[in-house]
């Protein structure tokens, strides 16, 4: 097992910037997971750190060692791909043992870590065939099972669920989260997919563009994005997000009208941020308005209510799956100020109730 | 006649009418098909008269060949074959070594150097690669005969005039551009993930090359491997030029010596050696053909 650090990392294709710069501390066996819209770095880093991408600049290092210039094969890690990568032309026992022969491992030991991988993964019964006569969910395993047998310091994985049919990515997903508890290693995780995310791991880094957004537990970026970017990318359905104005200590919303925040707030340009889960549907909260309902999502076991206001401003709002509304209805929704989340001008958070947001 | 017609029959079932439909239907179709067929099969036969003609009159005797235009013999002579193969100054049994001598050490070398190369120029980065990857297919468009005569001089300064080294060297250096960039089209097609996780495992490029790209690409070694043996076996221009002694000529240069033209020309035995000099040909593409259709259903990789 070993921690990752990673030293102004920068990335360059020519003329084009990929990563700029990222400072990021993984700890010793933690599964770190990274998200981001697509071509945001995701890929990039993590290739960076397996040694299968030149870092232009800045270090990495795992287990207090830097890599910078130490080939993948020499950096005690696995990577799991997208694709699987299995070698289409060896069986999955081959395909199992190639790596652990290559390091000249004794055939008993290699026989051993095999079986275990195979026991573990539960794909005793396919070593004998080849990648092509198996099924996505068995090559995602045999991809795993590669992967373990090596017995690393660090696993990196790259999207490996998302050539999987809905059904079998919740399935592997319980499964890598029993691997993870079981073997205790270090992972470093990549996904697009938020539900991965805030599931698996122990802690979340959000990148945009080619920089670190955010780091945290999955529950701190829940509750205490940092910034506007992070707000509105982690949570599903996205946060409502309200542009005004911050004057003596309070703020003017469109519809809902002043609500006062009974704290020192520095006048200017404030975004006030509310998720559908804490809107309130119904009477209550600081401050409250009318609305119709425009549109209904029903999902069983809660719904997602579109409510129009005065404005024309759409709000998402979260709402039990037993409750009754429809198109057309008059509603009234409400905004606690402690539930709100606030950013200034530059989308960075401005922490004005975050001691009080947890209860 | 009666079932032929149930359609005017007032009394038919629906199930008559329907089986007499479909019987109509499939008599037009096996029509159809006659006469695509029939049309396939002369083409074929005029595309390969030209071989049978030879195959016949390699059985006929000599007065028979021009003077009877039926394809088949009026009695089959073998002595043809006997005749040809000791008829000239060495016997075949000299030619036909030399020249898988030269063909397949030949064949080794241009499928191992092509691969080589196209590998280097498929996933290796180094100075210049497009440049030289360029100038390499520029090398495409340069006709034999140019080349012929410096290539000579520089051969007789080497010595190497009158041995086999300038017929099989070569192909060791990756000469045939052709064929390595029918593979750097092949390898450009594998997934590099495989190159990647090969190399987490463990792998140093030529390991990749050796455990993963090639067992990958038979189909492109087998055609390459089948290209070649048919161009080397045939070739005619280098070892004539490169070849003097008669006892260390190949089949073509052979066959060539039958008709000269201060003597009279043995017609019989030379298409009996013609005849001959093809059947490796033919047996080899069978054989690597084969290759190439398990390869690709052995890699599986779409
Ligand atoms: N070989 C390359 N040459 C040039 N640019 C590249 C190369 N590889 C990646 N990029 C660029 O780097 C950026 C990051 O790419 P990356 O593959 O890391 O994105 P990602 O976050 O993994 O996206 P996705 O979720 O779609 O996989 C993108 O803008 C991409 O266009
Ligand atoms: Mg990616």
């Amino acid at each position: 097992m070993a921690g990752v650090s990673l030293n102004s990392v920068i990335k360059r294709y020519g003329m084009v910037e990929a990563i700029h710069g990222i400072d990021l501390e993984v700890n010793d066996g933690e599964f770190l997971v990274l998200v981001g819209p697509s071509g945001c770095g995701k890929s990039t880093l993590l290739r960076m750190i397996a040694g299968l991408e030149e870092i232009t600049d800045g270090t990495i290092s795992i287990g207090g060692r830097i890599v910078n210039d130490v080939p993948a094969a020499q950096r005690d890690l696995s990577m799991v791909f997208q694709s699987y990568a299995l070698y289409p032309h060896m069986d999955v026992h081959k395909n199992l043992a190639f790596g652990l022969t290559n390091l000249k491992m004794p055939k008993p030991e290699i026989k051993r870590r095999v079986e275990e991988a195979a026991r573990i993964l539960q794909i005793g019964d396919l070593m004998h065939r080849k990648p092509r006569q198996l099924s996505g969910g068995q090559k995602q395993r045999v991809a795993i099972g590669r992967a373990i047998v090596r017995e690393p310091q660090l696993f990196l994985f790259d999207e490996p669920l998302s050539n999987l049919d809905a059904e079998l990515r919740v399935q592997m997903r319980v499964e890598l989260a029993g691997l993870y508890t079981r073997l205790g290693t270090t992972m470093i995780y990549v996904t697009h997919d938020q539900t991965e995310a805030m599931t698996m791991a122990t802690r979340i880094a959000v990148l945009s563009e080619g920089n670190l957004e955010q780091l945290g537990t999955p529950y701190e970026l829940y509750n205490f994005p940092q910034n506007r970017f992070v707000a509105t990318f982690i949570g599903s359905p996205k946060m409502n997000m309200l542009d005004v104005h911050a004057s003596g200590g309070g703020v003017d919303l469109e519809d809902f009208g002043r609500l006062d925040l009974n704290t020192a707030v520095p006048d200017g340009p404030l975004v006030v941020g509310i998720r559908p889960g804490q809107l309130i549907l119904g009477e209550g909260g600081d401050v409250s308005t009318g609305g119709e309902i425009s549109l209904v999502e029903y999902l069983g076991s809660e719904m997602f209510v579109h409510v129009r206001l005065a404005s024309g401003r759409v709000m998402m709002v979260q709402a039990p799956g037993n409750s009754r509304h429809q198109i057309g209805d008059q509603v009234r929704l409400g905004i606690h100020r402690t539930e709100a989340h606030y950013f200034d001008a530059n989308g960075l958070r401005v922490p004005l109730f975050d001691d009080r947001a947890s209860n | 006649m009666a079932d032929a017609l149930p359609l005017q029959n007032p009394n038919a079932t629906t199930a008559e009418i329907a089986q007499s439909l479909r019987d109509i239907r499939e008599r037009k179709k096996r029509r159809a098909n006659l006469l695509r067929h029939l049309f396939l099969i002369i083409c074929s036969f005029v595309m390969v008269y030209p071989l049978l003609w030879l195959l016949a009159s390699s059985l006929k005797p000599d007065a028979e060949i021009f003077g009877n235009l039926s394809l088949w013999p009026t009695n089959f002579d073998w002595a043809n074959y006997s005749e040809g193969w000791n008829a000239l100054v060495v016997s075949f049994t000299q030619f036909f070594w030399n020249s898988t001598l030269i063909t397949v050490l030949a064949v080794i070398g241009n499928v191992i150097s092509a691969s080589f190369t196209a590998y280097a120029f498929a996933r290796l980065e180094f100075a210049g690669k497009n440049f030289w990857f360029a100038l390499m297919m520029m090398t495409l468009m340069i006709p034999y005969h140019i080349v012929l005569i410096p290539q000579y001089i520089l051969f007789l300064k080497m010595g190497w005039v009158d041995t086999y080294l300038p017929l099989i060297v070569p192909r060791f250096l990756a000469t045939d551009a052709f064929f390595i960039f029918l593979m750097v089209q092949f390898f450009r097609q594998l997934p590099r993930e495989l190159d990647e996780a090969a190399m987490i495992d463990g792998c140093s490029p030529f390991k990749i090359y050796w455990a993963i790209i090639l067992p990958l690409s038979v189909p492109a070694m087998a055609t390459a491997a089948i290209f070649s043996f048919i161009g080397i076996w045939q070739d005619f221009l280098p070892p004539l030029v490169y070849l003097n002694d008669v006892k260390d000529y190949t089949v073509p240069l052979a066959l060539r010596m039958f008709s000269s033209q201060d003597s009279v020309s043995l017609y019989g035995p030379m298409f009996a050696m013609s005849v001959l000099s093809i059947i490796p040909i033919f047996f080899f593409f069978v054989v690597f053909q084969r290759l190439i259709v398990q390869g690709i259903a052995m890699s599986g990789l779409k």
